[in-house]
């Protein structure tokens, strides 16, 4: 079991890099805008988001009658349906299919589930060779880096960092900043992986389940050519991303690319309900904690989640911290709220990681009521003892000072120590990281009780309480 | 209708003149404001820490010294928005209801209840940069916010700093984005806090305001903190010192 | 399904009965049109340049269009031209491919599509009109053919569309690929077609004229 993320110290070394991380607040600001821009052009955007909102609701609380529903159609349509209890079982189950096939490399287009189950390293640790398409996630692979941002992977590096990096991996020129050279180059390199592929590998953002169909939304084409080229096509996704019809999908794709870039859809928003002729089709639905998180009841609206990432582009937080310094699959304000169902002691931290402004809530697609969650969180790591020692206890003396006023008052009239007092100072090992950027505020001379009592007792009556 | 005047831990120890401004603002505005003097803190900072248990014993202690008030007024959006919207870790008295039921923030109250647009007595000839903290916007509703595009546009502060004469009020960017302060966050996640009150003050001053005017004492003590130690002197005030007539 | 399937379904199945909230009701989904529905074609035109698609209205004039000149003056180093379509012959069709692969040996491949969607400036495509689903990937660009009345006003409409109940595979395609993951700066194309040209035509013109 790994220790837990300090995201504060990862946001603080990304911030000391002001060149990418001025780059990535500005970046992701003006997509915060982009979407801003496309939501204005839609009247109905409340609504729409009211509507996507109870979609989910509706399905998830049903979610054992549209699983098999979709399962039943699928099979119908052609489909080979697995289901995966967790990574694990997920992962096997894509190496058996391969292996059934004879299959030893496979091309994948960007899934965050697959990130989630680890995917890549167990079919590379069995000699499986495996090629992302997405060209954010190629980048990623090449540099050995997780992804940064579930719809921009590489997105927190300059345009100098993916010419280097292609220059060490692809022999391309490390001067040429021209973006489109470099997407032709990685085009390039992976268009005969593509062609020659026994076996491809999509997720999928929407599942249907009253026609058991998949659907995958995409600028690059790169899906499409994943699921179209080799013989074998794997769809894996999470058991939460099912909708109930094709009427309802028309609400998500309409909000889904504006939340996420401010287009109005992808270039290829792509439905695939079986097989081509003479190939195979095997779809794997996975668990993986969904449905525990389903039965938290502060929590289960997180399910709700189409991957858009308006949350993390708005995150002042995160803006500032970069996508790696969560340290998880999932980033960002709608990672804060996942990650604790996974690993509770190693996400310990995240929750904090957030001023709970609630921008995060006001943009999100489908309503989650992110920032509440995230406080809600903060409660359930108290509470399971994953709050430092040190920190749980300066806030027990801060509650015995506060609830009586005549501690309150020795303490602050003491004035040199009102800094150890004040409960927002009272922190565990950084005593003095407020002065470090900032000044201290200066001590009045007279504290607004003092003064009061001095200047209009005499004219009021006093009042007592308590 | 009296009203009992809250007046915020950190306001009460760093501020003490905004919660002169505030009490003498309300006296001018003939309101029968009393100061109850047991009063200590909300226990925001430890219910935001997610320390329930320990905020308990603060809670119910505030509870206790304004629940029988039939309208509290307090300088922060914070602090109302905690009692409004979270105040869950004491016992759930009568008082207690009471409290949170008729709690405002003083924007909220002269703007709302006192219905007041006009400060004949106060004059500011000043350029504007006004502050709204997420508190206040988001959880408070005290003014529109920039995500939900459809929604009409309004502040309740600024239109009641729009009723002193002079006043001019600055545009900058990105003006509802969080300051940085974020309570407990300011100390844990000290280097992304005071990066977001570096670029808040950029965005501000490329405006050439005269000054800051917030309704929230607490990010403008997080945004000082950043000027200063930027060798920044430009003058901060709490909206109820505007109104209350302060000059620069 | 082997027995370690059967057991990981019904874990799944019973764990989501268990946990699963109470029901919570399907809301009624409006169709959002608008009173007064702007000329859908040129709406249409406006959301596909947005995502670099082009759109070619001259042809609309002529009572035949003359696919062939079109085509050889816009695409002057073009050699391989597949036709999907009757009223154009082409150079190959799709039928002649062998292999799924050799589609990345066509210039220009032509297609009509059945189905425009005027919000986003999307076109409908299926196995029907591709025939073999990787040319519209592999090909260098792609012209597609739009009758302008069958340009529904949005998305909503968009999918009442009956292939999306009955096809194995359908795209609503919008500009030629694309990508922006390189420091947010847009490029095309990425992995699929270079450019995407609609042309709009009527579809009862069909079979008037070959190239």
């Amino acid at each position: 079991m790994s220790g837990v993320v300090d995201q504060a110290r990862n946001a603080e070394t990304f911030l000391a890099d002001t060149v990418h991380e001025e780059r990535l607040d500005k970046l992701l600001w003006a997509m915060r805008l982009r979407r801003d821009a496309a939501a204005r052009q839609v009247p109905e955007w409340e609504e729409l988001r009211t509507l996507a909102s109870e979609i989910k609701e509706h399905t998830l609380s049903n979610l054992s009658q549209y699983l098999i529903q979709f399962e039943a159609r699928a099979t119908a349509n052609g489909m080979i349906v697995h289901w995966a209890r967790d990574a694990h079982e997920h992962n096997q189950i894509v190496y058996d299919i391969l292996a059934e096939q004879g299959a030893n490399s496979l091309v994948k287009s960007k899934s965050m589930l697959t990130e989630e189950c680890e995917l890549r390293p167990f079919l590379e640790r069995r000699g499986v060779r495996v090629t992302e398409t997405d060209l954010g996630e190629r980048i990623q692979q090449l540099d050995d880096q997780p992804p940064g941002h579930i719809v921009g992977p590489a997105i927190h590096k300059t345009t100098q960092d993916v010419a280097t990096l292609f220059s060490q991996k692809y022999g391309s020129d490390p001067r040429n900043l021209d973006a489109a050279y470099l997407a032709g180059v990685m085009r390039e390199n992976t268009r005969p992986d593509i062609l020659n592929a026994p076996a491809g590998m999509t997720g999928a953002n929407f599942v249907v389940a009253e026609t058991g169909a998949i659907v995958v939304a995409t600028n690059e084409g790169n899906a499409d050519l994943s699921a179209h080229t080799p013989p074998l096509h794997i769809c894996s996704v999470g058991i939460e991303k099912i909708i109930p019809t094709t009427e309802s999908l028309a609400v998500f794709i309409r909000l889904l690319t504006r939340s996420a870039t401010g287009d109005k859809i992808t270039q290829y928003t792509s439905m695939f309900r079986g097989p081509r002729k003479g190939a195979v089709m095997h779809v794997i639905l996975v668990d993986n904690g969904r449905s525990s998180r389903l039965g938290m009841k502060r929590f289960w609206h997180s399910l709700k989640c189409i991957r858009c990432a308006a949350c993390m582009n708005t995150c002042p937080v995160y803006r500032r911290s970069g996508g790696l310094s969560y340290g998880s699959t999932y980033m960002g304000p709608i990672g804060i709220i996942m990650m604790p169902t996974f690993e509770i002691r190693k996400y310990s931290e995240l929750p904090f990681a957030s001023t709970l402004n609630g921008s995060c809530t006001n943009v999100c697609p489908v309503k989650i009521d992110i920032h509440e969650q995230i406080y809600g969180w903060r409660e359930v790591m108290e509470e399971n003892g994953q709050i430092q020692v040190v920190k749980k206890e300066a806030m027990r003396v801060a509650d015995e000072v506060l609830s009586h006023p005549t501690l309150y008052r020795i303490a602050t009239t003491a004035l040199s120590t009102a800094l150890e007092v004040l409960p927002h100072f009272a922190v565990y090992n950084r005593l003095n990281s407020w002065a470090k950027h900032r000044d201290v505020p200066e001590a009045a001379t007279e504290t607004f009780h003092e003064w009061y009592r001095n200047n209009r007792l005499h004219t009021n009556e006093e009042v007592r309480r308590g | 209708m009296q009203v009992a005047l809250m007046v915020p831990c950190y306001i009460d120890m760093f501020y003490p003149h905004v919660g002169i401004a505030t009490l003498e603002l309300l006296e001018r505005l003939g309101v029968d404001v009393v100061y109850p003097t047991e009063q200590t803190c909300c226990g925001q900072p430890m219910a935001n820490s997610g320390c329930y248990a320990e905020a308990q014993a603060t809670e119910e202690h505030c509870a206790r010294v304004f629940g029988s008030f039939d309208c509290v007024v307090t300088a922060s959006g914070s602090c109302t928005h905690h009692i409004r919207n979270k105040f869950t870790a004491g016992a759930d008295t009568p008082e207690k209801q009471n409290l949170v039921r008729n709690t405002y923030d003083l924007v909220e109250f002269l703007h709302d209840v006192l219905k007041i647009r006009e400060f004949p007595w106060a004059i500011f000839e000043h350029k504007v940069a006004l502050h709204t903290s997420c508190s206040a916007i988001r959880g408070l509703n005290m003014a529109s916010m920039s995500e939900r595009v459809h929604d009409p546009v309004f502040s309740k502060p600024k239109a009641l700093l729009s009723g002193v004469p002079g006043i001019e009020f600055v545009e900058f960017e990105r003006v509802d984005e969080c300051c940085g302060f974020g309570g407990t966050f300011a100390v844990t996640e000290e280097a992304v806090s005071a990066k977001m009150g570096y670029d808040k003050l950029a965005f501000m001053q490329k405006a050439s305001p005269e000054c800051i005017v917030s309704s929230d004492m607490s990010c403008l003590m997080h945004l000082q903190g950043c000027a200063r130690r930027q060798k920044q002197d430009i003058p901060f005030y709490h909206l109820a010192e505007i109104l209350n007539g302060v000059s620069l | 399904m082997n027995s370690t399937q059967a057991l990981s379904r019904n874990t799944i199945l019973d764990s989501v009965r268990a946990n699963q909230p109470a029901t919570q009701p399907m809301p009624t989904i409006p169709h959002f049109h608008t009173n007064q529905p702007a000329d859908l074609v040129t709406t249409f035109c406006e959301s596909i340049a947005r995502m670099a698609g082009v759109v070619v209205t001259d042809l609309l004039n002529e009572d035949v269009p003359d696919l062939d000149s079109f085509l050889r003056a816009k695409f002057p180093d073009a050699k391989v031209f597949c036709s999907a379509i009757p009223e154009y012959a082409g150079t190959i069709k799709p039928a002649s491919l062998n292999h799924w692969s050799e589609a990345s040996t066509i210039d220009i491949c032509i297609l009509r599509s059945p189905m425009g969607v005027a919000e986003t400036g999307s076109i409908l495509l299926s196995d029907i009109e591709l025939q073999v689903n990787t040319i519209a990937f592999l090909a260098h660009d792609l012209v597609v053919l739009l009758d302008p009345k069958q340009i529904v006003e949005n998305i909503h409409d968009a999918y009442e569309h009956p292939y999306f109940k009955l096809r194995p595979y359908s795209v609503l395609m919008t500009g030629p690929s694309g990508s922006g993951d390189i420091s947010g700066i847009t490029v095309h194309p990425a992995q699929g077609v270079k450019t995407l040209t609609v042309i709009l035509f009527p579809a009862q013109h069909a079979g008037q004229r070959s190239g």
